[in-house]
């Protein structure tokens, strides 16, 4: 039976990560989850329960949550610290830069209910910065799973990563977009959808309404590529310039302000490569984002199959 | 190490310390010399750590949480051993590793600190490792007084209690001093041992230049069994130099010529006394 991407419902990352994370620590007893009372609306409770002794919880405590993942990885635990991303980047933004990035403490800082997954919960609860702030600092590997497969894989690689690592996602049912078989690397971007019109370059959650988009563009007699970059970084440049280069024009998406994220990382790589074709980034502007769900939220800013098709027919029209 | 040989080395590494900065134009002069003397115990005394075992798991980690001082920790680690004592030459020069605030790159140092409050969370979670591992080793770390208003540093006291993290001990270079004057003049920290001991920790206080108290001191943790110890060390900003003590201009400023010679000739003086 061939695959169709997006046909089928998977589950929230957010649960992918936990069952991942405690098969993780079940076969090596120095996998550790350090929390900050954030086990994911008790979803790390089944961790909690199966390896008590793995698992170490500091209270509502960030910066300490941080610095104290930095300690235990220095003896060679392997660390997952874990807290809602808006809290872990911002709270703890000079623990990550000084005591695990400067320093070289391989901890896995894992942001949970990323972007605006928190919806109607309003913008304390968002974390739509934090690409920003980290691609800023020396030594840090970014990365946003689009799927299911993507968050398993993305888990499995960074327990045996000898740096530093980001790993942002949410906690909404998501569909599958790859085949189970699908090769995933650590900095190498998985092309979801071919096409040779339009490039969409998305990021995290963000890849499903792209892959939607796609899919309008084709019964409209558009060919768009989508590509899920889900390593923000390193950039993989490879991935990006053979789109920009194969296609006509590059959208980009991203769960994140439009400043200093995903989209800017990429006009900065086509800019410097001499590069000049219609391009665009989807993401939050540099407003008060409106009050909703997700999901209204993303259908606010343009960031759905509807949306992002007309930006594509935009672009490509001029 | 004999307590006299642990004075003279006091005086001795005054004498580089002092040479190094002021080689280099740059370092926190009074802080290096208020912690000095602690140094000089952990290393020679307490630590369980030397250039052949840094890289052994089972060695006692030291943190310098206030990480400015750092000129004072890299003369007792080349005393040490760790590096050529000649590297001191490069402090803070152009591509040196002799940063003027720790970092991993130099040999003998456990993790890169120099923003205020850092170093008690991560030595919490070696402390924490240990205590998973059932390994003898100890977290040891040095925090400055005016450091200990950063709300991290009580974070990380609520989690060593709360793990009862006997292995752990945090050193206060409780000099009264920061950088804009006396620390309860800025934000007042007394009465401090009763707010540490309020969060679940054991507490000593002790003079922090007596080395012979310190080695007791150091040597007694814990000083509960099931909780974290603190030392308060009782120390003068500037230690040892007369026109420095207790004077917060030094904190990081560099002795012109003639101030340099001065101090010199004081510790000549001094270690003149000692030996005699
Ligand atoms: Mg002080």
């Amino acid at each position: 039976m061939s695959f169709t991407p997006g046909a089928e419902l998977g589950k929230p990352n957010l649960d992918v990560f936990c069952e991942t994370l405690l098969s993780l620590a079940r076969s090596d007893r120095n996998v550790l989850a350090v929390t900050s009372d954030s086990r994911g609306s008790g979803r790390l409770a089944s961790f909690a329960a199966a390896l008590p002794e793995q698992i170490v919880e500091v209270g509502i405590a960030e910066q300490n949550l941080v610095g104290v993942a930095a300690g235990l990885a220095s003896t060679g635990k392997i660390v997952y610290a874990v807290s809602p991303a808006s809290f872990l980047t911002a709270r703890a933004l000079e623990q990550i830069k000084n005591d695990v990035c400067y320093s070289d403490r391989p901890v896995k800082l894992v942001g949970i209910s990323a972007g605006v997954s928190y919806g109607a919960l309003g913008s304390t609860h968002h974390s739509t910065h934090e690409l920003a702030t980290l691609r800023a600092i020396e030594n840090i590997t970014i990365i946003a799973p689009a799927d299911n497969l993507e968050t398993a894989q993305a888990i499995k690689a960074t327990a045996t990563m000898e740096h530093p690592v980001y790993l942002r996602f949410g906690k909404r049912p998501l569909p599958h977009l790859h085949p189970p078989q699908t090769q995933f690397a650590v900095g190498k971007a998985l092309t979801v959808w071919e096409g040779t019109d339009i490039a969409l370059i998305a990021t995290g959650e963000t890849v499903q309404p792209a892959l939607m988009a796609a899919r309008k563009l084709q019964t409209q007699g558009v060919s768009a590529r989508v590509l899920s970059m889900h390593t923000v970084k390193p950039l993989d440049v490879d991935a990006l310039l053979q789109a920009a280069r194969e296609c006509r024009a590059v959208v980009t998406v991203e769960e994140h302000s439009i400043f200093g994220g995903l989209g800017e990382a990429c006009a900065a790589v086509l800019m410097q490569a001499g590069i000049r074709i219609p391009f665009r980034i989807v993401g939050f502007p540099d407003a008060y984002l409106v009050t909703g769900s997700q999901l209204e939220i993303f259908e606010h800013y343009g960031i759905t199959a509807q949306g992002l098709a007309r930006t594509a027919q935009t672009m490509l029209a001029t | 190490m004999t307590k006299l040989e642990l004075k003279v080395k006091s005086i001795q590494y005054r004498k580089t310390l002092l040479g190094c900065i002021k080689r280099a134009n740059a370092g926190h002069t009074g802080g290096d010399l208020s912690c000095l003397d602690i140094l000089n115990v952990l290393y020679n005394r307490v630590l369980n750590v030397s250039p052949e075992t840094f890289d052994d798991p089972g060695r006692d980690r030291y943190v310098q949480s206030k990480g400015h001082s750092v000129e004072a920790l890299y003369v007792v680690l080349a005393d040490r051993g760790f590096f050529p004592e000649s590297d001191l030459e490069t402090l803070c020069c152009y591509r040196s590793r002799y940063a003027g605030h720790p970092t991993r790159k130099v040999r003998g140092i456990e993790q890169n600190t120099g923003a205020l409050g850092h170093g008690l969370a991560f030595s919490v979670g070696v402390a924490l490792a240990g205590k998973m591992d059932g390994a003898a080793y100890r977290a040891y770390t040095l925090v400055g007084d005016g450091e200990l208003v950063e709300g991290s540093n009580w974070e990380s006291m609520l989690t060593a209690a709360h793990y009862r993290l006997d292995n752990l001990v945090a050193i206060a270079d409780r000099n009264r001093l920061q950088i804009t004057g006396c620390t309860e003049d800025v934000c007042a920290l007394e009465p401090l041992r009763e707010k540490v001991e309020a969060f679940g920790w054991a507490v000593r206080e002790v003079d922090g230049h007596d080395v012979a108290a310190l080695t007791e001191t150091l040597g007694a943790v814990p000083f509960a069994s099931g909780k974290p110890s603190m030392v308060i060390a009782r120390t003068v900003k500037g230690k040892g130099i007369s026109f420095m003590e207790n004077d917060p201009k030094w904190h990081h400023h560099v002795p012109t010529d003639e101030q340099y010679a001065r101090a010199q000739q004081e510790l000549d003086r001094l270690l003149r006394e000692v030996q005699a």
